[in-house]
């Protein structure tokens, strides 16, 4: 029982969550309760699925993407664009319906969907590759997104704006449920139609599927753009969260942490098989990590490096060939786990 | 389907061709890549040819008149954030009211425009060279240019890190740690009659940067001579409002109605804590007392409704103060190495009033 355990993807990940949070009650042992306040849930634990929605949104994004043997640096400036777009469209708004607040996401949303289109179409279409073709919108997108704000920080006075990031469903976090809702239709096109096995097809060999009869460019051009909407829907989130638009810091990074929630949750960058469940333990892994470095005070000069030894002991304790000779367990036989690990079924 | 592939094919390719044009255009204009500076140099060397046609006959009827006039590059960071952009219009308007000529580039936050503009000044033989440093370090040799060249450099706001303190004439800035004493000095004043202890969380700079070295530095030295007074949390928010918020978000939810304090680094993570704050169900302004640094607008717009109770003045509007230093060493009059700007410090019930009259 325990072994088959042990043996799927997400067990050293959820360990290693596990851990983290107990860590947290030797120093606070308020940490997992959570109480009502204002007719909000409140508590750490509600504080790590609030601030961690959006990196698990571009993470689910990112882990398609990856899936395809590519790779999507531009999330983080696509967050800063959407982010800026959304906030922008508000700035000026004085009434209190709800139509700007429409139009502020239909807006952010359908640029991102086209930022996301121009990475898939440079991918798939004109042959770049990915990791090339994504760092010109890396580093084009945060440039727009300045060049919307003016490189100043507006600060938004429209009440509705809120409620993406900072509002409250049912005595939850709205961001959460927006979370729940990409991550099951996430889930469910990809494990309960076709359209999962064509992604692994296409990201073990895109040649082959190709002549297998699947559309592999267009598998290529919607991942991307599905990255780009999550990473926008990351932006608005996070703008609204603190009322302004922010072009120079906003989503500063998050590609890299969305890169690691997904190499944490057992996706291989060699693509062909992906994990969302496992990405989305990874993000909240690498929340939970900044929310405890936060509440447990370790100086900030030391906070890299505390989160770099955590994030070396995931990476240690996912690789079979490192257990197996340190503590002797999960004694698969080698070349099983590496046919697991580079093989992809298409049966 | 030969044809109908190759009429694909050129759409591709004119879509591409279109959206790379577009993004050529974006970056042009935001992230600058050196393009600006290159045009500032064009611009600027435009201006110079006309003038050195000009002085070769104006020469001696302006000589007189030259000694007034002084020609200043002024070599700025960056439009970054709203102090910066009232700093840049600060240098440039007293520049320009004073009589002088200002040449103005932008380095977008890039170390080598900053070098490619200095080095333009000193090809255009400027009188003077004013610049912010984007980063500490590299500049050695440039300014060395400048002082072969004869050309004074004034250095504002942020300083270099070279050992040969003769490549420039002076540094004005702010004196972070000043503002920290300042900060810190206010709180024990205000607590001066509550028993201890007297719980202060912090939030730091991005880690490294001076602001938030000095401003931690200088706070610390006031608040530790007293014990009641104890930092329980000091976290790094990277001068930003949606980490101020999050960090102080788990200080809440770790030490909750026990902080008494909070001491923001700047402007941008307090208005992110008091969101934190309000959210948690608490007052900013009265459960937890909020200090801030740097006077910007929105800081007295919180002070105004009650949210935040002091912020510590870090002047960008010191313009005036540094053309009257450019014009005392073109004089020939001794300027010390250090000169700190002229800050003051504002509480809650001096914002309402003080509001209308805030430039930035």
């Amino acid at each position: 029982m325990l072994k088959g355990m042990m043996k799927t993807k997400l067990f050293w990940p959820i360990i290693v969550l596990i851990l983290i949070l107990v860590i947290n009650l030797f120093f606070d042992r308020s940490f997992f309760s959570i109480e009502l306040r204002n007719g909000h849930l409140t508590g750490s634990l509600i504080d790590i699925l609030n601030r961690g929605a959006p990196l698990i949104l571009i993470s689910i994004g990112m882990t398609l993407v990856i899936a395809t043997k590519g790779i999507d640096l531009s999330v983080g400036s696509i967050i800063a664009m959407s982010g800026a777009i959304g906030a922008m469209t508000v700035a000026d708004t004085a009434s209190e319906g709800s139509g700007p607040l429409w139009m502020a996401i239909g807006l952010s949303l359908i640029i991102c969907l086209v930022v996301g289109g121009w990475n898939g179409l440079l991918v798939s279409r004109v042959g770049v590759q990915p990791i090339v073709a994504t760092l010109i919108l890396m580093v084009a997108g945060r440039g727009i997104a300045q060049l919307i704000t003016g490189g100043q920080i507006t600060t938004v006075y429209y009440e509705p704006y809120s409620f993406i990031g900072g509002g409250y469903l049912l005595t939850l976090p709205f961001s959460v449920f927006i979370v729940a809702f990409v991550f099951l239709m996430a889930v469910l096109l990809t494990r309960k139609t076709a359209l999962g096995l064509f992604i692994e097809s296409v990201g073990s060999n895109a040649d082959a599927s190709r002549l297998a009869g699947i559309n592999s460019k267009n598998i290529m051009l919607m991942v991307y753009m599905f990255s780009g909407l999550c990473a926008g829907v990351a932006g608005l989130i996070l703008s609204s969260n603190v009322m302004s638009a922010d072009g120079n810091n906003a989503g500063l990074w998050f590609e890299l942490d969305a890169i690691l929630a997904v190499v944490i949750g057992g996706t291989s960058l060699m693509g062909g098989r992906f994990y969302l469940m496992g990405t989305v333990i990874g993000a909240l892994i690498i929340q939970s990590l900044t929310t405890t470095i936060y509440s447990i005070g370790v100086p900030a000069e030391t906070n890299l490096v505390v989160k770099a030894l955590v994030v070396l002991v995931v990476c240690l304790l996912q690789s079979a060939e490192f257990r197996r000779k340190v503590f002797g367990i999960g004694k698969v036989k080698p070349t099983g786990e590496q046919k697991g690990r580079e093989g992809v079924t298409l049966s | 389907m030969k044809r109908f592939l190759k009429v694909k094919g050129l759409i591709v390719l004119l879509f591409f061709l279109v959206l790379l044009l577009a993004a050529c255009g974006s970056t042009d204009e935001s992230s600058g890549n050196g393009e600006n500076t290159d045009n500032g140099t064009e611009q600027t060397a435009e201006d110079t040819k006309p003038e050195e046609t000009n002085s070769d006959t104006e020469e001696k009827e302006s000589d007189d008149q030259s000694a007034e006039k002084l020609v200043i590059g002024f070599s700025q960071v960056g439009a970054e954030s709203e102090w910066r952009t009232a700093n840049t219009k600060s240098i440039q308007n007293a520049i320009k009211d004073a009589g002088h000529e200002l040449k103005f580039s932008d380095a977008q936050q890039k170390q080598e425009n900053q070098i490619k503009a200095i080095r333009s000044f000193i090809t255009q033989k400027v009188d003077a060279i004013v610049f912010s440093p984007v980063v500490e370090t590299g500049f050695e040799t440039v300014l060395r240019e400048a002082k072969d060249a004869g050309i004074p450099v004034f250095l504002v706001d942020r300083a270099v890190d070279v050992d040969d303190d003769s490549l420039w004439v002076t540094f004005l800035g702010s004196d972070f740690v000043e503002e920290g004493r300042k900060a810190g000095n206010w709180l024990v004043e205000e607590m001066a009659d509550q028993e201890g202890p007297v719980n202060i969380v912090e939030l730091q700079g991005t880690v490294g940067s001076a602001p938030a070295i000095d401003r931690k530095q200088g706070f610390e030295e006031i608040v530790s001579k007293e014990d009641k007074f104890e930092i329980i949390k000091s976290q790094t928010g990277d001068f930003t409002r949606a980490k101020g918020k999050e960090v102080m978000e788990a200080f809440l939810k770790s030490d909750g109605e026990n902080i008494d304090v909070l001491y923001s680094h700047n402007y941008d993570m307090a208005i992110g804590a008091i969101q934190a704050i309000e959210e948690y169900g608490l007052k900013p302004g009265e459960d937890i007392k909020i200090i801030g640094v740097d006077a910007v607008r929105g800081a007295f717009e919180a002070m105004a409704d009650g949210k935040m109770n002091v912020t510590i003045e870090c002047n960008p509007l010191f313009g005036p103060q540094l053309v009257e230093l450019i014009e005392k060493h073109a004089a020939g009059g001794e300027i010390e190495k250090r000169i700190a700007v002229e800050e003051s410090m504002y509480t809650m019930d001096q914002a309402e009033e003080l509001l209308p009259t805030r430039k930035y």
